[in-house]
């Protein structure tokens, strides 16, 4: 039975989570030196562009097909079966289509998340041949496992609300292992300052927002469980970034605004798999937790490592999701959502061991995954531009425009 | 007193900035500008129509300094922008007439350093 006001909530929530993409371009954007803001904005529409063609031809199907519990398969390529009846292992309220929609917008940002690892130094074309294998190896045997009729984790009862295994841990490791693969950016003597930290600010604005359709439209239905979905995002947001900034004054002496944002952003990564699971109060204490932890990852202990990931998309996303997906098992209460399950501190130490595999699993099979697919690429295309063309900036050698102009 | 006017790569600034604190000339004015020396511009698209010949970004740096600093500054500029490619710049050397420390009102080599 459809429900008009369900089936309106899902559809705006789509359209705030597709406005997360340009968003994240934004945030990413900003925090690229000049002569690059443009192949990151460039990247993030391309993967918008791209990836809801895959997903409507053949990723949906791959995704949320019920064939096994591993994949798929391909019985709804081109939404073939995909119609206006609900399809009640995933909604019964609202029509098949508007779930498939929704789930588009997530499909989009997730190798969107990754480009934060290989900033200013990727080549176009490879970029692309790389998102689209990524989405389709990587992204759609995920989202299957995790939420997909059948799939294996899931009949295991991994909790993820809105994506902390699908999209954060999946992206943040993605980006680990291309940032370690693909090298340092040449010509950096010193670390690189934002070129324009007002387009970050803008950008997690624009996420912040966004993230209010994933996590509380994930409950696809106007309930409780939204609502309370809406709150937990909110709040573990706003706690992350009054803790990064506290932690920045106390180390630093001065809090920043590029701290605030990134420890917002690292409290909504962490919070995404509990939000319709735990307590508003509950999540305060995943936003400090995550922004503490987030801090100690991208401000200690990445310097200590020789890897280069430009925008610390391993650092927040990943780290965040990783935090959020244990944290579940450990705040989430079954008062607050009777279909999820009661954590550790509710007398269940089962749901942390379940949530572990779930991470553990994905962390491995991105990590091979995205290995070989990048690889692959290098070996037919090469992944990397020239010394020369990094030199002069992606933008123009590129895409052959320029972000601003010195003289008119 | 001479004035250095040196056009570099904008990725060698900070390479020449490092070769001149080892020789201690620190005192340097940087600014960006356009140029068009023997290397060719880039082809930029607006909207679908290619435009080729732009100017491409350098890096200006003016130096002050005493005679018996001169040589070094020059060598230290060669060293951090030379990468034997084309576009790597010129320095230009000459006379200066005078130098004034605004905060004291000093001049000539006492105002320089």
């Amino acid at each position: 039975m459809i429900n008009s006001a369900d089936t309106l909530f899902v559809l705006v929530s789509a359209a705030l989570v597709m406005l997360m993409t340009p968003g994240l371009a934004l945030f990413y954007g900003g925090m690229v030196r000049r002569k690059n803001v443009l192949s990151v904005l460039m990247q993030c529409f391309l993967a918008l562009c791209l990836l809801s063609v895959q997903w409507m031809l053949f990723g949906y199907s791959l995704s949320f097909a019920p064939s096994n519990g591993f994949w798929g398969g391909f019985a709804w390529m081109g939404l073939n079966g995909v119609g206006m009846e609900p399809f009640a292992d995933y909604s019964a309220t609202i029509p098949h289509q508007a779930f498939m929609i929704f789930q588009c917008m997530f499909a989009v940002i997730t190798p969107a998340l990754i480009i934060g690892a290989f900033a200013e130094r990727m080549k176009f074309s490879s970029f692309i041949v790389f998102t689209l294998l990524w989405a389709t190896f990587v992204y759609a045997p995920i989202c299957h496992w995790v939420w997909g009729s059948g799939g294996w984790l899931k009949q295991m009862g991994v909790l993820d609300f809105a994506g902390g295994i699908v999209v954060h841990t999946s992206a943040g490791i993605a980006a680990l292992i291309t940032a370690v693969v693909i090298g340092k950016r040449k010509g950096l003597e010193h670390i690189p300052s934002p070129h324009n930290l007002t387009f970050v600010a803008i950008g997690t604005g624009l996420l912040w927002f966004g993230w209010f359709g994933f996590n509380a439209g994930s409950a696809l239905a106007v309930n409780g469980v939204a609502v309370n979905a809406f709150i937990t995002t909110n709040m573990s947001a706003a706690a992350a970034g009054l803790c990064w900034a506290i932690l920045e004054w106390i180390r630093n002496g001065k809090p920043t605004v590029f701290g605030i944002v990134t420890g917002s952003i690292a409290g909504l990564a962490t919070i995404t798999p509990g939000a319709g699971f735990v307590s508003p109060m509950s999540a305060l204490a995943i936003g400090v937790l995550a922004s503490i932890v987030c801090f100690i990852a991208v401000a200690i202990i990445k310097p200590k490592f020789n890897y280069d990931d430009s925008l610390d998309a391993f650092g927040v996303h990943g780290i965040g999701g990783i935090l959020g997906t244990l944290l579940v098992g450990v705040f989430a209460s079954k008062a607050i959502n009777p279909a999820g399950a009661d954590g550790l501190f509710l007398g269940n130490l089962h749901q942390l061991y379940v949530q572990l595999i779930g991470v553990g699993v994905v962390v491995l099979y991105t990590a091979v995954a995205t290995w070989i697919i990048y690889k692959f690429i290098d070996i037919f295309w090469g992944v990397r531009v020239k010394e020369t063309e990094e030199y002069i900036g992606l933008d123009l050698t590129q895409h052959r425009e320029r972000a601003y102009t010195i003289i008119e | 007193m001479k004035l250095v006017i040196a056009i570099i790569q904008p990725h060698r600034l900070d390479h020449v900035k490092q070769e001149l604190y080892n020789v201690e000339v620190n005192l340097i004015t940087v600014s960006e500008v356009l140029g068009h020396g023997r290397q060719k511009g880039i082809t930029e698209v607006y909207r679908g129509a290619k435009e080729t010949g732009n100017l491409l970004r350098k890096i200006r740096l003016e130096i002050a300094v005493n005679d018996s600093f001169l040589n070094k500054t020059v060598k230290a500029i060669i060293k951090g922008a030379k990468t034997g490619a084309t576009g790597d710049g010129k320095i230009f050397v000459m006379d200066l007439q005078e130098c004034i420390r605004i905060r004291t009102e000093e001049t000539g080599s006492v105002a320089i350093g």
